[in-house]
């Protein structure tokens, strides 16, 4: 009985080894080298790769994963309510809060009763998973296309409200619209979901 | 013995060691830019225009780095090892000739320092003791990496020192000579030994690239293996002095290698060109500068080429491979030389 020899390839890239000897002239290794050597060489003139970062930026997907905002509503108010499902969510736990109650001249700062008073993200731990998004029942916090500056103190990483909370000003508010699916969209016309206005 | 002579001898001294520092100090950046370059990157560009500042702030970081010294490690050999390696390093220049001379006021002024009759000895026996830099740092370090690469480092450069020297005897056999000045003298013009020792030629480059430790032949340091070889546990400028003295010996063999084999600094169609001597002189040194240069960016360019040998595989080429060949090389010279004598 012969045994049909099989060789197997996992992917298509694969190479049986073989280990059959050298031949004289792959032995004396030079013209392998002059090879190489004239590829490395054809390099030196080639374009360069690099992109020359704080000059340049290599553009970002709108729909990238990055430093967080925290969101006002239309009226400008702080659509935070400290729940703690994001941090909860966070499988990095960078996110840490203290809640406060509103008190009754806040009525204009924050929509809901509760809101956090103090709202934390170390962005050295963050892995920029979004998951802390996804959880978000109020829609208030979201990432954004910005990168996270370098800095040259790991406290200066953690981000207080003062960063993450987006400007009152109507203009400068931070469009997020793009993360959001048609669904979402759609679903946000509802107002009769006291959740939209 | 004048003053003139020794105050000539003394400045002459003072400009080499000066240029090989700062040619060592700029390699480090032609270095980097190549392998940039290579590999599709730019190299440093940040420190000045085109990186130009780079050498000095690697410098100066490294002279402000923290003085760090393992509790176990032998204090005195500790600091002799980089000390050895990079006086070594400098040493050699002493002997090679960096031009032919200059005529001022009628008093004719070699541009070598020394030219000793055994010059090739003297090269050899400066080289020998390098290994010596290497092995008692690594020794001294008490850390097992460090003492690998030192061993490495010690029986590579016992092994391919033999090539090496086998490879050199043929142009002594050759030129009569053990002065490198005389052995330079003689390729007057195009008339390189290059074009008699090919093979000679090819071996004495291979042995040179073990001999500086770079790659292919970086066994003693190393990184993926060794950490750092044998300067794992060096920092400062102490780690700075072996990088250094890298670079000072790339440089040296280069210009060995250009006055062996390359004419040092003679050039081609260089009587025909009617110029004084001095003139002809200063060509001839920055003829001597560019086939440095030349193998400056050669030494470079293998290493960012090949990948390193196996440790089994270096000892297979250096002593089946190279020795024979030299061995070789040895006797047909010879046989060639005894049958044009008796012609
Ligand atoms: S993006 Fe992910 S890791 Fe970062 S804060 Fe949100 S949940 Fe945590
Ligand atoms: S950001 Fe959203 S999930 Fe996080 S505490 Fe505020 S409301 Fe809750």
């Amino acid at each position: 009985m012969t045994e049909e020899k099989k060789t197997y390839t996992f992917t298509t890239r694969s190479k049986v080894v073989s280990n059959k000897k050298m031949t004289f002239m792959e032995k004396i290794y030079f013209p392998a080298i002059i090879k190489g050597m004239l590829i490395t060489f054809s390099h030196l003139f080639k374009k360069k790769t690099t992109i020359q970062y704080p000059e340049v930026k290599r553009n970002i997907a709108e729909i990238y994963r990055g430093k967080h905002v925290l969101k006002r509503d239309d009226e400008g108010r702080e659509r935070c309510t400290a729940c703690g499902l994001c941090a909860l969510s966070c499988p990095a736990e960078a996110i840490t809060m203290i809640a406060a109650e509103r008190k009754a001249d806040e009525m204009h700062l924050y929509r809901e009763e509760k809101y956090a008073k103090v709202y934390e993200i170390n962005m050295l731990r963050c892995i920029f998973c979004g998951l802390c998004e996804e959880a978000c029942p109020k829609e208030a916090i979201f990432l954004t296309n910005e990168i996270v500056p370098s800095n040259y103190e790991r406290e200066n990483f953690i981000y207080g409200k003062d960063k993450l909370v987006e400007p009152m000003d109507k203009d400068k508010r931070i469009d997020i619209s793009k993360r959001q699916t048609t669904a979402v969209l759609e679903f946000k016309k509802d107002k009769n979901q006291s959740h939209n206005n | 013995m004048d003053y003139s002579f020794i105050i000539y001898k003394f400045t002459l001294a003072t400009v080499i060691l000066i240029i090989s520092l700062v040619v060592a100090m700029y390699a480090t950046l032609i270095e980097r830019k190549m392998a940039g370059f290579f590999q599709d990157r730019h190299g440093p560009n940040r420190a000045g225009k085109f990186g130009i500042l780079q050498p000095l702030a690697d410098g100066l970081k490294l002279f402000f780095k923290e003085e760090f010294m393992p509790q176990s490690a032998d204090k005195f050999l500790y600091i002799l090892g980089p000390s050895l390696t990079m006086l070594i390093a400098l040493l050699t220049s002493a002997v090679i000739p960096w031009g032919s001379s200059i005529v001022i006021g009628g008093t004719e002024y070699s541009l070598q320092i020394a030219d000793i009759n055994i010059g090739i000895l003297y090269v050899f026996a400066i080289l020998s003791i390098g290994v010596y830099g290497i092995m008692i740092g690594g020794w001294a370090s008490n850390n097992k990496y460090a003492l690998i690469g030192a061993i490495r480092a010690a029986s590579q450069m016992i092994s391919y020192e033999l090539a090496m020297g086998m490879a050199i005897i043929t142009i002594v056999m050759m030129t009569g000579t053990l002065s490198l000045g005389e052995i330079v003298a003689q390729q007057h013009g195009f008339n390189w030994n290059v074009w008699y020792q090919p093979l000679g030629f090819f071996l004495f480059l291979v042995c040179a690239f073990a001999e500086t430790n770079r790659a292919p032949f970086d066994l003693p340091e190393c990184e993926t293996e060794l950490v750092g070889g044998y300067h794992t546990e060096y920092s400062s400028m102490k780690l700075g002095f072996y990088l250094f003295a890298e670079y000072i010996n790339m440089f040296i063999s280069a210009a060995m290698i250009s006055s062996l084999y390359f004419g040092g600094y003679n050039f081609p169609f260089m009587d025909d060109l009617g110029l004084s001597h001095n003139a002809l002189s200063l060509l001839g040194s920055l003829a001597f500068f560019v086939k440095i240069t030349f193998f400056g960016f050669l030494f470079m360019w293998v290493r960012w080429t090949l990948p390193r040998f196996r440790y089994d595989q270096l000892m297979r080429l250096g002593w089946k491979t190279l020795i024979p060949l030299a061995i070789v090389n040895v006797i047909i010279t010879g046989l060639v030389l005894m049958i044009k004598n008796h012609m």
